[in-house]
């Protein structure tokens, strides 16, 4: 079994095939002018074994390599790379198969944010009429830590659209260390959920121990290859046209374990990219091409994800703007071009530029989580709780995120229009108009209870007030009081004795005596 | 057996199934409905009066809780309230022959110019299944119908609806056509539609303004204890 996810019968497309192709040429092109300029060696190398035009350039003490990929490299990755892709879960019910030529979205939380908002509701009083009293929203930022992580985890794992979980808060508790990072928040979102979990690796020495910790929980080695709980993104590309020395090397040992992987591009129009659709467009796929190629040199047959996210730039700040309309039309195009690959596309939406829940958040967020679902990308980080781009985490907005993609997931239920239908309506109409009173009210009843009926707004206030954030905590609160499977007893003893770094306070056994 | 029926009766009336046909909340309830079930309590010669208060105004009692408590929605009120209303249709010779009175008569009319119906008629059917006898007068209803109404049938109460803005000034001529008739202090007036407002309503000299049908039979009910 897996999740459903949504699919979109006929995605929401910018382009036409022959500006795709148009696309694919140009990016065919630019790979090989200029071509990639590689800050790591092995991955220079490993291009030039394939028959790359590779040229060391740059001083001595500062160097890099010109990387002229030809057609046919790329062409062969993108044959061999693996047109579906299964993320695992603790419970083997929440799977997802990504088909990379069927656009079934699955929406997915993400991702690391430095600043965890809390939420408070002071009481105001009336200066002229102190019996006027009203609760107003209070935003407090804090460095995110592992406990938020935990409670991050565990809310996502009971709201119903999430269908994955990439970790939303970085943390930075003072003993979490660059050492013990890794482990920590592995251990911290697999022990509350029991979802998918992708994540970024921030010390490749800890690779190892996070992959035992999966193949602990998952039950061995094979069992991890059948049910690969967690899976990777790295960001190997710099934009313009540069593999990362560091996150390269991360991502070269993560092909070699065969463990799925997002190669994950961000560049952003203006600065970094063309400001012109056509050109960062042409330049994101060279980028993602250029790293799904060396995944499949590395490793053929490496589970390789379409990793996009164009962001167009801000004009007074030059920083991201996800709540651009630009960057909806980008990740729309992006989705449209993966899937003439028919490799399964990490898409965006849902981030927004403003730093507090509200209309602007909401607005952003919702305007593209519509149009970026539309396009049918597989694998949609969908930003929930997300805010000032990826700076700041508020799981309460989160909350208020999975009631809109109920919506959005209601809106897009395929028309149930066929003669039984049909028939079925047209005796009601029938009936209907030959009673004095000529209202349908009676046959709502027979469908009111089966979800056939989109429900009100799920935070409706009862007054005149907008009581939205109000309600949403209290759903937040009800859900941290549900509880979460959490890996059992056992496993859990195993990874404490086996898997160096994990902090005594995330044993929940050991916590309970 | 008596005990029985008015329970069978209370129960199908929270479950809204008019009829044997209908389906109530509770797929698995077969059987009579509140029709066949009223005429069951009079076969058996169970007075009228227990079964409108035992049976119907019981059901119609948890229903309203229900609703209250979001556990119903119109659809589930409008349904147990027809079947009510149908009920009370069964029971009217009885209840002429009897001491037994409704709540009182309720003329509704959606005013001259005006075809908008829905919401008259959900105030109909809840006004009926709560105990009143309604007229229900239709759409578009002259002045002078509404007026000649009040002077023949004596309704207590007379419920005007309008949807329009260019429409809801007729109201106001039906309470002025009244007056000059000295028919104003023989009834109530009750005003009700997307248009109208409690202002609207003291600025033309209605007795009320009802936000829906729920609120006619509060007020409704408030007169009775009053």
């Amino acid at each position: 079994m897996s999740r459903e996810g949504l699919l979109i019968p006929r995605p929401l497309t910018r382009m036409t095939d022959e500006q795709v192709k148009q696309i694919h040429r140009a990016s065919i092109e630019i790979l090989r002018e200029p071509g990639m300029v590689s800050y790591n060696k092995e991955a220079a190398e490993i291009f030039a074994a394939a028959g790359a035009d590779v040229s060391r350039t740059g001083s001595d003490d500062h160097f890099c390599w010109l990387v002229k990929i030809p057609e046919k490299i790329i062409m062969d990755a993108v044959d061999s790379a693996p047109k579906a892709v299964k993320l695992g879960a603790r419970n083997p019910d929440n799977a997802l198969i990504l088909r990379g030529d069927e656009p079934r979205v699955f929406f997915i939380t993400g991702s690391e944010t430095n600043i965890w908002l809390d939420v408070d509701f002071p009481t105001y009083v009336r200066k002229d009429n102190p019996n006027v009293q009203i609760q107003v929203p209070e935003f407090k930022p804090r460095r995110g830590t592992l406990a938020d992580l935990c409670k991050s985890a565990h809310v996502c794992e009971h709201l119903e659209t999430v269908d994955g979980y990439i970790r939303t808060v970085n943390i930075q508790d003072r003993d979490i260390t660059e050492e013990n990072k890794d482990v920590n928040k592995f251990f911290a979102s697999l022990n509350n959920t029991t979802k998918h979990f992708m994540s970024g690796l921030t010390n490749l020495k800890q690779l190892d121990n996070v992959v035992n910790m999966a193949r602990f929980i998952a039950g061995g080695e094979d069992q991890l290859k059948q049910n690969p709980i967690i899976s990777f993104i790295t960001c190997l590309v710099k934009s313009p046209m540069q593999f990362v020395e560091d996150t390269t090397d991360t991502f070269i040992e993560i092909c070699r374990r065969g463990l799925p992987i997002v190669v994950s591009s961000s560049p952003q129009a203006g600065s970094t990219a063309p400001i012109k659709e056509a050109g960062i467009i042409a330049q994101i796929n060279a980028e993602v091409l250029a790293g799904i190629a060396l995944g499949q040199l590395v490793n053929k047959g490496t589970p390789a994800i379409y990793g996009s996210v164009p962001v167009r730039a801000r004009m007074d700040t030059l920083g991201d703007s996800y709540g651009a309309v630009e960057t909806s039309q980008y990740n729309i195009d992006c989705a449209q071009v993966a899937r003439f690959y028919q490799i399964p596309n990490y898409s965006t939406s849902g981030v927004c530029d403003t730093k507090a829940p509200g209309q602007q958040a909401s607005i952003e967020r919702l305007f593209s989580d519509i149009m970026v679902t539309l396009s049918g990308p597989q694998y949609l980080h969908c930003a929930y709780g997300l805010l000032d781009c990826n700076s700041i985490f508020c799981l309460m907005q989160a909350v208020i995120d999975d009631a809109h993609f109920q919506m959005i997931k209601f809106f897009l239920r395929p028309p149930r229009i066929d003669q039984a239908e049909l028939g079925e309506v047209l005796k009601q109409i029938q009936e209907v108009v030959a009673t004095p009173q000529k209202l349908y009210i009676s046959y709502i009843r027979k469908i009111l209870r089966s979800g056939e009926i989109s429900p009100p707004y799920a935070f409706e206030g009862s007054g005149e007030q907008d009581e939205v954030f109000k309600l949403a905590c209290e759903r937040m609160n009800k859900l941290l009081a549900k509880p979460v499977e959490h890996i059992d007893r056992e496993t859990t003893a195993t990874i404490f004795r086996d898997i160096p770094g994990i902090l005594p306070r995330l044993n929940i056994y050991e916590q309970e005596g | 057996m008596s005990e029985e029926i008015i329970a069978a009766l209370k129960e199908n009336v929270i479950q809204g199934r008019k009829t044997a046909e209908d389906e109530g909340i509770d797929e698995d309830l077969k059987g009579p409905g509140v029709v066949e079930l009223t005429q069951q309590a009079i076969d058996n010669k169970i007075p009228a009066d227990t079964i409108i208060k035992d049976g119907l105004t019981a059901g119609m009692q948890v229903v309203g809780d229900k609703f209250s408590t979001k556990e119903y929605f119109i659809p589930d009120m409008l349904a147990s309230a027809e079947a009510v209303g149908a009920a009370m249709d069964i029971l009217k010779p009885l209840l002429e022959a009897s001491d037994v009175k409704t709540k009182g008569k309720f003329a509704i009319a959606t005013v001259k110019g005006d075809i908008h119906d829905i919401g008259k008629n959900i105030v109909a059917i809840l006004l009926k299944g709560s105990g009143y006898e309604v007229y229900d007068l239709g759409t578009d209803v002259p002045i002078e119908k509404v007026v000649d109404i009040v002077r023949q049938e004596k309704p207590d109460y007379v419920g005007l609806s309008a949807l329009l803005t260019t429409t809801m000034v007729v109201m106001g001529e039906v309470i002025e056509a009244l007056k000059s008739n000295g028919l104003r202090d023989e009834v109530k007036v009750l005003i009700g539609g997307a248009a109208v407002s409690d202002e609207y309503a003291r600025e033309i000299g209605a007795d009320a303004y009802c936000m829906d049908g729920f609120e006619a039979v509060r007020i409704l009910d408030s007169y009775q204890r009053a």
